[in-house]
């Protein structure tokens, strides 16, 4: 085995999964490597949790394989469990425990050493701010508090891969930093894929994104990918004095012009030929009193639109 | 790891009132039924005097105790076994143990073991009182050790059909009223079969604890309990890995 067959953690190979008639999973494939962070983004319902159930061994793929850090999990389930902390959607936590009793009790069943359970306990209390709360009974915890119980249970035992589904859901803002700092902490040395559908949220702690729809993978690519891929090829131009439209498409580059306003204009072009500067310098020679110029950014609803329509759009989205 | 899971269960047991209000009534209804029958006992014992043979105290008091103490556990242990496993699914709270590297055997028979061990301490009390007989008189101790196998084992085969019924759900008290009905089933089967020796009355569970009950220690009823437990875990264990593979 070569070094970077070694640090790979995670590679599923076409992933299958159905229910009965319906296919929630096809062909989903992916590698991941030591220290990564991947995205995995995609609507209600594109089949993200059930893409990691499988990656957990909660679920049983109807097709296709998922190797942890070469460990085939279908043979080996044990040896390649131990090796993965999940967070579900839903926090599996005991109301009737207090937070101390529940992470020794994670930290047991994830076959950590007698006498390392303190410690790892306390670790994990720390890097999720739990320290103060041990002796509460998670039941009568608040909502952003029992989350982080369940991040804390995902990463107590020092998995190499953590698995997080909507680990940020419920949190407050300065929670959501917190977690999220936590998250790029874990990705020094451990793998980790989370899911979730706020795109910001995947900028600022990946490295990697996938984005999932009817249950196949339509994207993937780094982050900086996925930032040009959202630039587009567009741009807003307000102009108090504008031209005709037909003079406005004359411009160099300019593919096409879709009028938003009375003032404002959608210029589309193509990607080699940008236009900006030829726009600026028409509006200066021939007075169209420029007063505003950006490139738009897609929305993540654009996003997704232009990826899931490549195949099909009159299909229904089915949930899960 | 097995041990693990039992602890568990057994933490979560005497964390909810649940558990400590049937131990309270149980030993309430249990306290009852012994002292009527010692007051039986003392009722009868002139008579007894006048016998070549007469029967001791264990036959007379403690037998008839656990045959009711087995009716009782029938009624009661539905009631605990219903949260093993429909409580942790409506709670969604199985995927720590499917997610973390632990069997579905063990996951399986930590619990069955943990609700095992909560029951042991309610047959446990039972012989206590049995043994307090001590103080004024002689026990046939081989009879009280084979009531105590039979109620154990009575109570071993509730469970593991309880368990198994809890798998098959996701809502606790639907478990405990099918667990109730399986058991009240598997009683009623006895008592309607006009044949004692009829295939029917074979399978009855309570039958088997009778023999027990009369301090006679039959391969035959070991072999019905060993078999009636094994299989209810191991369809316990197939229905929870159908939650693996159906979803």
């Amino acid at each position: 085995m070569n070094s970077q067959t070694e640090s790979l953690t995670v590679s599923a190979k076409g992933l299958f999964r159905s229910y009965g008639p319906r296919v929630a999973v096809r062909d989903v494939s992916f590698e991941l490597r030591k220290g990564e962070v991947l995205g995995f983004l995609g609507p209600n319902g594109a089949g993200k949790s059930t893409t990691m159930q499988m990656l957990t061994g909660n679920l049983a793929p109807t097709a296709g394989s998922v190797e942890i850090c070469g460990i085939d999990l279908m043979d080996k389930p044990k040896a390649a469990k131990a090796m993965i902390g999940y967070l579900p959607e839903t926090p599996p936590l005991y109301r009737e425990l207090s937070v101390d009793e529940y992470l020794r009790l994670a930290a047991r069943l994830h076959q950590v050493k007698g006498s390392e359970i303190g410690a790892a306990v306390e670790q994990a209390k720390r890097r999720c701010g739990l320290s103060e709360v041990g002796k509460r009974l998670i039941g009568t915890l608040s909502k952003g508090f029992q989350q982080r119980v369940g991040i804390a249970q995902a990463i107590v035992h020092n998995p190499d891969v953590v698995i997080l589904d909507e680990p940020t859901v419920g949190l407050d803002p300065i929670q959501i930093r917190e977690i999220r700092g936590l998250i790029r902490e874990l990705g020094g040395n451990h793998s980790v894929i989370l899911s979730t559908h706020i795109l910001p949220e995947v900028e600022s702690v990946c490295d990697r994104v996938q984005i999932m729809h009817d249950g196949q993978l339509v994207y993937s690519d780094t982050i900086a990918g996925l930032q040009q891929f959202r630039q587009g090829h567009s741009l807003v131009i307000g102009l108090r004095a504008p031209p005709a439209l037909p003079e406005l498409s004359a411009s160099s580059g300019v593919s096409g012009v879709e009028p938003i306003s009375e003032t404002q204009f959608r210029i589309h072009f193509d990607p080699e030929n940008n236009p900006t500067d030829s726009l600026v310098r028409a509006s200066v020679e021939r007075g169209w009193n420029l007063y505003q110029l950006s490139p738009s950014q897609t929305s993540l609803e654009d996003v997704f639109v232009q990826l899931t329509q490549r195949e099909d759009h009159g299909k229904n989205e089915v949930q899960p | 790891m097995i041990f693990t899971i039992a602890a568990k269960e057994l933490r979560s047991l005497f964390g909810s009132p649940l558990a400590w209000i049937i131990l309270a009534v149980l030993e309430l209804i249990m306290a009852y039924l012994f002292l009527s029958e010692i007051d039986r006992f003392l009722e009868v014992q002139p008579q007894l005097t006048q016998l070549a043979a007469p029967p001791g105290i264990t036959e007379i008091i403690v037998a008839p105790l656990f045959a009711s103490a087995s009716i009782v556990l029938l009624m009661v242990v539905p009631m605990l076994s219903m949260r093993l496993i429909a409580e942790e699914r409506r709670n969604r709270t199985l995927s720590l143990l499917f997610s973390a590297p632990v069997s579905m055997s063990e996951i399986v028979l930590g619990k069955f073991l943990g609700l095992l061990f909560f029951l042991s301490v309610v047959v446990g009390l039972s012989a206590l009182m049995a043994l307090s007989l001590l103080l004024g008189g002689k026990l046939d101790l081989g009879l009280l050790a084979t009531n105590l196998a039979g109620i154990t084992l009575l109570c071993a085969s509730f469970a593991a059909l309880g368990l198994y019924i809890s798998s098959l759900t996701a809502q606790p008290v639907v478990a405990a009223i099918g667990t109730l009905g399986a058991l009240l089933g598997l009683w009623v089967i006895n008592l309607t079969g006009s044949d004692p020796n009829s295939a029917l009355g074979y399978l009855s569970l309570l039958k088997h604890f009778e023999s027990f009950n009369r301090g006679l220690l039959n391969t035959t009823d070991l072999a019905y309990y060993a078999l009636f437990i094994t299989t209810f875990l191991v369809l316990a264990v197939r229905r929870l890995d159908q939650d693996r593979l159906r979803g």
